[in-house]
């Protein structure tokens, strides 16, 4: 399989995420935020960074770039779309995720090991993860506070579009263990299509032991067996 | 050309190309013009920095303070003549779809 990784100014999650493909033994490239085309991908990762220096809001411009055009077409298409941190931030930005991604509640830029839950293995970015299992990723982020208004919460939940949680070590969904205030502590989310998803820890930064935990290998490993599936369909 | 200069063109020409109302950033011999955009965070929406500022504002004894609010201030020049109902659409379609984000932020614009 091969992965499109975009890279804007100031992104500075892209080689982790190209090392973390790689690693787990797929192809990726770097897709500058210039180009018109994502080449013959077969899934993009949008990575995390200070796109643009985070200037106006973070995402805001990075969303207006040549190569967004070619991503929503891409997840129109059905496309695989992962946006991490900043990337999913430009994917709210750029209308392809519900809601937004505000200022962390205690104004702290948070840079620590997190617990997550997965709320449901019914999609392509969290089929693989092991039932009942909290996966321990880093997360780095000023701007992580995920909010969107009633309505479209009770939409993600009515769809089961909310994947991952904040929770515990024991995976109960506290207060404490929510680290930014998110709203129903959501750290991750997907369209309703469930082709493009977003989520603010970082699991290219925890796909090998070396790192202190592998436990954002589940996440790709759920996105390499959905396009295996889809090849597999399609080659039927 | 500053860095900064070239980062407001590459804006300015941006608006340019995606707004079919924005005729008013030709040049013509006329009096200057301002676009004033000032932006907030929705009332529903979690602001920490407004919070934190009221907290501080009521322990310096500033009494009688309800809310602080903290949004952005945005000043646009707009080349000299232009046409004001112009500016005025063509900005609008910008702070709507790129200066503010109407999921979290409610926007007025004013042109002086």
């Amino acid at each position: 399989m091969n992965f499109a990784v975009l890279q804007f100014p100031a992104s500075n999650c892209d080689q982790d995420a190209v090392h973390a493909i790689r690693l787990l033994g797929h192809a990726a490239s770097y897709i500058w935020h210039k180009d018109n085309s994502l080449g013959d991908a077969d899934a993009v990762i949008v990575p995390g960074g200070f796109s643009y220096g985070d200037y106006l809001r973070c995402g805001a411009i990075a969303r207006f770039s040549p190569v967004m055009q070619a991503v929503k077409q891409f997840a129109d298409n059905g496309g695989l779309v992962l946006g991490i941190c900043n990337g999913f931030q430009v994917l709210t930005e750029a209308g392809l995720l519900p809601g937004a991604l505000i200022r962390n509640r205690d104004l702290q830029f948070h840079c620590e090991h997190i617990f997550l839950k997965t709320a449901t293995t019914g999609s392509p970015f969290t089929s693989k993860i092991p039932a009942g299992k909290i996966l321990r990723i880093p997360i780095a982020h000023g701007e992580g506070c995920y909010f969107a208004d009633e309505e479209t919460l009770a939409k993600l939940k009515a769809n089961n579009q909310i994947l991952w949680q904040y929770c515990d070590a024991s995976g109960n969904l506290t207060d404490t263990a929510n680290p930014n205030g998110a709203l129903q502590n959501i750290a991750g989310i997907c369209n309703e299509r469930r082709n493009v998803a977003g989520l603010m820890p970082h699991p290219e930064r925890a796909s090998e032991p070396a790192l202190g935990s592998d436990d954002g290998k589940w996440i790709f490993e759920s996105i390499f067996a959905a396009l295996q599936n889809k090849t597999v369909a399609q080659a039927a | 050309m500053t860095q900064a200069a070239g980062k407001f063109n590459a804006v300015a020409r941006k608006i340019k190309n995606c707004s079919p109302a924005a005729g008013f950033f030709r040049i013509l011999p006329r009096a200057r013009m301002k676009a004033i955009i000032v932006i907030t965070p929705k009332k529903a929406v979690l602001d920490p920095q407004g919070k934190t500022v009221q907290n501080a504002l009521a322990q310096m004894g500033y009494t009688g303070v309800t809310g602080v609010h903290i949004g952005k201030y945005i000043e646009i020049d707009l080349a000299p003549g232009a046409d004001k109902a112009a500016a005025q659409q063509a900005l609008n379609d910008a702070a709507h779809k790129f200066l503010s984000n109407p999921v979290i932020e409610d926007y007025k614009l004013e042109i002086e």
